[in-house]
Parts: C-alpha cells; structure tokens; sequence
C-alpha cells in the first residue's frame, strides 16, 4: 500500500523558493499566478500485509518524526487506492 | 580536558575545528565518528560545519539520526558543553537540543563573507572571556541560516537571555542591512536555557588567525577553555 506525504511551509514562513519560482513565472509572461509556495512530495510504500489503518499510522509517523520539521512545517497524509 | 569533533558523513569543518583546538587552544583533542557512542572522557564537544548527509531532505536533519546524536543528549543533559558550529546549529535545532530552526537564506543564494556580530550576553561559558557589546568579525558560510522561531519561543529567548550573538554593523549598531540571511531579530547564534549547549552560523574555527583576516574568534574558544576549567 503506498502513502503519499505532502510536507509545506507553515503560513507566514517565507518562502524564498516559491518567491523566486513565482518571480521567474511572472517573466515567463504568467500574469494571473498570485502566489508559489514550494514544499516537498514523498511516497511511501508500506508493506503489503499492512491494513490501511496500520500504513496511515506508519506515514503520519515518519511524517511527524522525519519528514517534517513541525517548527515550520505542516504535513498530510493520503493512502492510495 | 578534553575536546571531541563529531564527524558526520559530508561534515568538512571537522578539521579546521581540530587544528583551532589543537594548535590555537592547546588542548587535547579527538575526532569522534558519528557512530561512536561513548563519549565518556570528554568535557566539550564540537559539532561541526559542512553538508551532513548532503544537506538531504533538511540541513541537519539526517544527522540527528545518527547513533551519536542520543549520546550527545545525554552529554548536554549532563551539563557538558556542546558547541554547534553552521551545520552544527542547524543540527542542534533539529535534534530539539536548542529551539527554533534554519530556513533558506532570504536572498536564496549562499553567502559565504566576513560577518560583524555583536555579542549580547556575556554570561554564557562561551562569551566570558570577551566584552558584552564587543563587535566580532567571523565568516559565515551558508545557504540556510535565516533563523526563525514562534514569538513564545523568541520571547523566551529573549528573557532567558539565550540570544548570544547578533549581526550588526561595523559600529555594532543592529540594522536589516547588516542582517546576511533574514534571520528573526538578526539572530547569529542561541544557547541553551543552561546555557552549555550554543550553536551559531558564523564559523569562529576560521577566525583564530590573523593570517585568515582575524583572530576575532579564539574569544569564544578561549571562554570555553575557561568554562570548563571552572568545572
């Protein structure tokens, strides 16, 4: 079963990253894009035998524990399928 | 006494620290792998600059998964001095040894220059030796030094008096232009509540001679001579 971990700033932590994106998009010629905010994508594959209750429970906690720095990081779980 | 350097797999200021120690301290001192985990016989450990684990995932956070790093919470849960240098503090933070964390320059780039700092409290076995107010001229080396914390965490520092090091202008005057990386309140370095452990961005290792453009470092190395002599 495979989990996908979504890590993003916390709001009001800048983010130079997403700035620069949204910079080089406005020279790109996008006008209607307001705001980028960068964050980070994982999939995790949790063993087969697991319940889907067991994989969200192993997601969130490396999530919480590694994936994420919770002083300025938020995170979300989803399970696939 | 004795001093340690943690080496971890991509740190790369693990030697300058050893040389500064051995040659410019006078001390005794190992290099200690990071999966060691007996640190019995040391009074000091410094946890170096570099790129730990590539700076995967985030800057540091690798790092405190390694075998030592619980060795090294019991070290500071003792009161023994732990001394994270760049790398280090961004390590330290991550570990939760000291509060708050270490974002991406403002300006995005990697800076790496002579910096001023201001020391803000002389009271820290790191500062001891040098004058409250005192401007320091270090390098500083990074991409991820803007430092940032939640206001309860900020005041608290503040009060506690955890604040030890500020960048500033030459005259030591606290302005956003003297600031490298954006970081909360000019904020260049934090102790501990009981002040043993310190992490700072600026690297003091490469300030201790004036062949490098300053000396302005041994200060803090020669305070934690004196501190743990005190000991």
């Amino acid at each position: 079963m495979k989990a996908k971990v979504f890590v993003t700033l916390k709001p009001g932590v800048l983010d130079p990253q997403g700035k620069a994106i949204h910079h080089s998009a406005e020279l790109l010629g996008f006008g209607n894009i307001a705001d980028v905010r960068q964050g980070k994508y994982f999939e995790v594959e949790v063993n087969g035998g697991a319940t889907a209750e067991e994989a969200r429970e192993a997601a969130e906690r490396l999530a919480k524990d590694v994936l994420a720095n919770p002083v300025i990081e938020d995170y979300k779980v989803e399970l696939e399928g | 006494m004795k001093f340690g350097v943690v080496v971890f797999p991509g740190s790369n200021c693990d030697h300058d620290a050893y040389h500064v120690i051995s040659k410019h301290v006078g001390q005794p001192v190992d290099f200690i792998w990071h999966r060691q985990t007996d640190l019995s016989g040391y009074d000091a450990l410094i946890i170096p600059g570099g790129f730990s684990y590539g700076d995967y995932l985030r800057a540091g956070a690798l790092a405190r998964f390694s075998p030592v790093m619980q060795s090294v919470k019991n070290f500071a849960a003792e009161g023994k001095f732990v001394f994270g240098i760049c790398n280090g503090f961004q390590i330290l933070c991550e570990a939760g040894l000291l509060p708050g964390a270490l974002i991406r320059n403002a300006g995005l780039h990697f800076i790496c220059r002579h910096v001023n700092i201001r020391v803000e409290n002389k009271n820290t076995p790191y500062t001891s030796q040098i004058d409250e107010g005192t401007v320091l001229s270090i390098p500083i080396a990074h991409a991820e030094g803007n430092y940032v914390c939640d206001d309860p965490t900020f005041n608290a520092l503040e009060e506690n008096g955890q604040i030890v090091f500020r960048y500033c202008e030459d005259d030591g005057e606290i302005t956003a232009e003297a600031n490298p990386n954006g970081a909360r309140s000019n904020i260049a370095g934090i102790c501990s509540p009981d002040r043993n452990v310190l992490g700072m961005m600026p690297h003091p290792e490469r300030a201790c001679e004036e062949l490098l453009g300053s000396n302005d470092g041994l200060g803090i190395f020669r305070s934690l001579t004196a501190a743990i002599q005190a000991n």
